[in-house]
């Protein structure tokens, strides 16, 4: 009984545990109730990703309602891939959230903190999980509306104005979100995607069709922090509690990339737009932009948390890179690159909410001898930073290998040649700015008498998850069978064919 | 044990070593035995595969799937038998030499100094064994982030400078240059297993075989081929045992092994001869020789002089590649063997002058050999190999290049052979010769001069011993690199 | 085709652009509120207007009638005012907060607050 409902249960579980968070007030309490549920959502999401890898797409009508009419919840490859991202993520930063949470924020607040994160959560694998566009709007602005509250929550001051820029933006893009289904709507009728898959070949060439693909484009592209929409991430980023960070980082840019892919491949189809030619042409300057500009500003950043979500959107390049070559290959090294970078980028955000634990701040000058006093963390952070610049057996190494391979296989060899360097030199770029904080951790004795008393090393419920992310983007480096297996598998998916 | 099994071990063995350090970081004598013992087994488990691989036999392991069709996989042929020896044999003595060193200077972060190393040794079997270039590439990387501690073990302020040019250099030339070849390569020939006659042949044209060499070359800059030679001076910073590892151990012959890998088994000699790409890099390697001996003469910092001279003699390797002659490759690969025991045994000398005098200047140690006859004498030794003198093994080195030189129709090689080896004795022999025959300084220096700890001329013996014995020896060395050079249909 | 359908989307874009205008050009945090409002105005009445049939009449069965307007974008924006009545809220919140911590709601003034530290 409960497996045919997966996909409801996917949803409403944490959807009714958030408001309970919320009425059961006491901190303990409330995260508990989280965690629980935040186990309980990875466990869905495991199951419906191997029941699809095993038997194909499943399609759950919610309510009964069959579709066109009614909404659907459609998991394949690619959508389960993410949401077991998101779940997974969800799960491990949940039991890492209490001390953290703790320590960043007023006893009063825990709570509303808790419930926000499963809103949040809700919202992400909400947008993931379903077939029906605007139902994918409305989980959205939840998962958005949420976010807002939770960078909020931030100790500094300026993370008000960080969520309040946020908000501005991220409601712009979803409104162009909305206007482009609504001008979808208009001239199919329909609002499931795969309907309108169906439906919209023959209309190609109205300009209502294309005006609806430009507004979507566009408001994925803000929600994305594509360049050069991104400029709400860095201070949404650097401000926000450090749970909520790692959190964010490794979903939010994700799911809204998830949703680039659905409404280009599937909904608009392989045929239309790659015959609109837009992909390349948009893309890829775009991706190269990101990838050059966001790693050099990454490197002259004082505050480690900024210097990340910087490179945060030089990653998020690559991916849209990946997309723009618009090939098998390209597709599995994106969507390779979505998982390997949630792991690396939410592990190396944990990491620094230790070092904000202990220290305070996560500025650069204080990480003085830091590799001394807080080894395990800092080796999280240096294992981290070598995924991101893309050391072999790390999973950096392989989604830095499946782009250039990708780029190598254009045909124009011009292209390929400078693609494929861009994606090089941005490595090279995550070098300097990765050891910069590894020079200052290790070679700079620690400061004499802080008054703080003993700087000591993390504590287990902050370190385990830590590790846990960080193993995990060493150990996807080494054993890719499942991310290559089910990237390719969705890659082809999304290009019309498998499933 | 079955061949499988002892290539698995042998990359084990220096981890699973690692880890016991790690453990018995306390306690000094335990730490140290962990070390030697595993040395000694990992050298006992190469020699366990020599005997097949001299009947022909090529064993292979092959771990997980890393890539869709490439695998992690090991494949041990007459190159890597060679440097898997010479880097697990010269290991014992290194870290015999290593306890001495560190325990007279009083060296802090010992313990992590032994385990950096162990996973650099565990680095070195994996690209020696490694059987396609993807191996290779992964272990390459290990080992250069696993020999940045040691580099850095100072941690002052020049350590960090030495370290970031250090892995600055080597990073850039291997993920800018070395990867994108890789991965052009896989496209270009559909495999990376390394395959003698090389994989390109029949798939690449020309001018793609010239871009792709220039990109291997520049790519693999742990060959210091100039102008990517500047990290090796810059890790001068290390403590000797150290410079020791990355000169004559594995860094530095890693990286003109896997040139020469590159170019047996990616390109083929074949190849490369008919398409006439070898030869910007004969004229690369010959500069490269020569400027780095000129350079070093000009150096009065001992260890920098010995820098620019690894430099130089990288180039002799590189030029053997470039050959690409049956005596070419022979003579390059057996001067690997020559200079990683001509060269430790020179590195050693210098950090048993520092250890008993705190002299790092050349022009200081005049007179000094007559107080410390064994370390000069062992420098003599050293240099006399290095300059390619009888009876020191370094003189087979010379040999076959020139014989490679001249069956590729290079006179000019030859005469640059003969040149670097004018320049060597200008760079080298004045030290030995200023030791016994110079007036000394009068300045005693800040200790009472005496010999270096006894570990250190322990391993200073042996290693000065190989260099004679190479040259009475060579015929094994020779045998187990002929099938390198003679499958093909050179005379 | 009837003016008055047309003249729906003229002013659709008018407000689109009026409401990202405000929302771009006006420091008031306050202000670009307003604006986001004014913005997602447009848009509910973008949808509403697709969503009426000609000669149809509201979409509520009666008797004696056969045509209706289209339901379902009177739904789709009944979701979306919500969701631009919670955006809105928040927004006001984060201003009530902004206005404490900062003295002003000024994006210049704040700015200049933040560099000054």
């Amino acid at each position: 009984m409960i497996a045919t409902h997966l996909p409801a249960l996917q949803i409403v579980v944490p959807l009714v545990s958030a408001p309970i968070c919320l009425l059961l007030r006491r901190s303990g309490l409330a995260w508990a109730l989280a965690s629980i549920v935040s186990w309980a959502a990875l466990a869905c999401a495991a199951l419906l990703l191997q029941q699809v890898l095993s038997s194909g797409p499943i399609s759950y009508h919610l309510g009964g309602w069959a579709p066109p009419w009614g909404i659907e919840y459609r998991i394949d490859a690619v959508n389960g891939f993410v949401l077991l991202i998101v779940a997974a993520i969800g799960a491990v930063v949940m039991p890492y959230a209490r001390v953290s949470v703790a320590h960043e924020l007023p006893e009063e607040q825990h709570a509303t903190f808790y419930t926000a994160l499963l809103l949040c959560l809700t919202g992400l694998l909400g947008v993931t999980i379903t077939g029906d566009a605007f139902n994918l709007f409305v989980f959205l602005e939840i998962s958005s509306l949420s976010s807002y509250v939770l960078i909020a929550l931030g100790r500094d001051r300026r993370a008000l104005t960080a969520a309040f820029q946020y908000l501005v933006m991220g409601t712009i893009g979803a409104t162009f979100i909305v206007i482009g289904v609504g001008l979808l709507y208009m001239v199919t009728g329909t609002l499931n995607m795969l309907d309108l898959a169906e439906r919209l070949p023959p209309m190609s060439e109205n300009r209502t069709v294309l005006a609806a693909f430009a507004f979507l484009t566009v408001g994925a592209g803000l929600k994305l922090a594509l360049f050069p929409l991104h400029f709400w991430l860095p201070n949404a980023y650097a401000y926000a509690p450090s749970a909520v960070t790692a959190f964010l980082a490794a979903t939010a840019t994700k799911v809204s990339i998830y949703i680039l892919l659905r409404f280009f491949f599937t909904v608009f189809g392989a045929a239309n737009t790659l015959e609109l030619g837009t992909l390349e042409n948009l893309l890829i300057p775009l991706g190269v932009a990101a990838i050059l500009v966001c790693s050099t500003v990454a490197i002259f950043q004082t505050d480690v948390k900024r210097m990340l979500a910087y490179s945060s959107v030089a990653q998020v390049g690559y991916i849209v890179l990946g997309i723009g070559f618009a090939s098998t290959t390209g597709l599995t090294a994106a969507i390779v690159h979505l998982f390997n970078h949630a792991m690396t980028k939410g592990g190396l955000f944990l990491a620094l909410g230790c070092v904000v634990l202990r220290l305070g701040s996560a500025r650069l000058e204080s990480l003085e001898g830091l590799g001394r006093r807080m080894p395990l963390t800092m080796f999280a952070f240096v294992l981290g930073g070598l995924s991101l610049i893309g050391v072999p057996l790390t999973a950096g190494f392989i989604s830095k290998w499946m782009l250039v391979q990708a780029a190598l296989e254009q045909d124009n060899r011009f292209l390929a040649a400078a693609v494929a360097a861009v994606i090089l030199i941005g490595s090279l770029l995550a070098i300097v700015y990765i050891w910069r904080v590894v020079e200052v951790a290790y070679f700079r004795p620690a400061p004499e008498g802080d008054g703080e008393g003993e700087i000591a090393e993390a504590p287990l419920s902050m370190l385990i998850p830590t590790w846990f992310l960080i193993g995990a983007s060493i150990y996807f480096g080494i054993d890719t069978s499942l991310t290559l297996g089910v990237a390719k598998r969705a890659a082809e998916l999304l290009l019309g064919g498998g499933a | 044990m079955s061949p499988e099994s002892a290539i698995l071990l042998s990359l084990g063995i220096p981890l699973a070593g690692a880890v016991l350090i790690a453990l018995f970081g306390r306690r000094p004598n335990l730490r140290e035995g962990v070390t030697l013992t595993t040395a000694a087994l990992l050298f006992g488990t190469v020699l366990t595969l020599v005997p097949g691989i001299m009947a022909g036999g090529r064993p292979e392991a092959t771990l997980i799937e890393m890539l869709p069709g490439l695998p992690l996989r090991f494949e041990v042929e007459p190159l890597g038998m060679l440097f898997a020896l010479i880097a697990s044999g010269l290991w014992i003595v290194n870290s015999i030499y290593s306890i001495g060193y560190m325990r007279a200077n009083r060296e802090k972060n010992q313990t992590r100094f032994y385990i950096c190393f162990a996973i650099a040794l565990a680095s070195t079997m994996g690209i020696a064994f490694a059987g396609n270039m993807l191996t290779l590439f992964v272990f390459y990387e290990a080992l250069t982030l696993s020999t940045y501690p040691l580099v850095t073990h100072k941690g002052d302020a020049a350590a960090k400078q030495g370290g970031r040019t250090y892995l600055g250099i080597l990073l850039f030339t291997s993920i800018g240059l070395q990867l994108l070849a890789i991965i052009w390569t896989w496209q270009v020939a559909g495999t990376l297993d390394f395959t003698l006659g090389g994989i390109l042949a029949g798939k690449a044209e020309g001018p793609v075989v010239g871009i792709l060499l220039l990109l291997y070359i520049y790519g693999i800059g742990k060959a210091a081929l100039m102008p990517f030679h500047r990290w090796l001076p810059a890790a001068m910073v290390a403590p000797t045992p150290v410079s020791a590892l990355l000169h004559a151990v594995a860094v530095v012959k890693a990286g003109v092994f896997t040139v020469m890998k590159v170019v047996v088994y990616i390109f083929g000699i074949d190849l490369l001869a008919s398409t006439g790409q070898n030869l910007w890099l004969i004229y690369l390697a010959a500069a490269s020789i020569l400027i780095a001996s000129l350079v070093a003469m000009t150096k009065d910092n001992l260890k920098a002089r010995l820098a620019y001279s690894t430099v130089s003699q990288l180039g002799y390797v590189v030029l053997g590649a470039a050959l690409a002659t049956s005596w070419g490759v022979i003579g390059g690969s057996m001067h690997i063997a020559m200079h990683a025991f001509g060269k430790i045994t020179l590195f050693f000398c210098a950090g048993a002058i520092y250890t008993a005098t705190q002299k790092t200047e050349v022009s200081e140690l005049s007179g000094l050999g007559r107080v410390m006859p064994f370390t000069f004498g062992a420098f003599l030794i050293g240099a006399l190999s290095i300059i390619g003198l009888p009876p020191f093994g370094g003189l087979w080195g010379k040999w076959y290049l020139a014989l490679g030189a001249l069956q590729a129709g290079q006179i000019a090689m030859v005469a640059v052979l003969m040149i670097s080896s004018l320049l060597s004795i200008a760079y080298l022999m004045p030290i030995p010769i200023q030791g016994f025959f110079g007036k000394g300084n009068g300045n005693p220096g800040p200790v009472e001069i005496k010999e270096a700890p006894l570990p250190c001329l322990i391993a200073i013996g042996i290693t000065a011993f190989g260099c004679l014995a190479l040259f009475f020896f060579p015929d094994p060395i020779y045998q187990l690199l002929r099938p390198l050079g003679f499958n093909t249909n050179d005379p | 085709m009837d003016a008055p359908g047309l003249y729906n989307y003229w002013i659709v874009i008018v407000l689109m652009m009026t409401g990202f205008y405000v929302v771009i050009s006006r420091g008031n945090l306050v202000k670009k509120i307003v604006g986001l409002n004014i913005f997602q105005t447009s848009v509910f009445i973008l949808y509403i207007t697709m969503g009426k049939v000609s000669g149809g009449t509201a979409p509520i069965l009666a008797e004696g009638f056969e045509t209706y307007s289209n339901p379902l974008p009177h739904v789709l924006i009944l979701t979306a005012i919500v969701v631009g009545v919670a955006t809105t809220a928040l927004g006001c919140a984060l201003v009530v907060r902004i206005k404490e911590a900062y003295g002003t709601v000024e994006e210049d003034e704040i700015q200049r607050q933040d560099d000054a530290t």
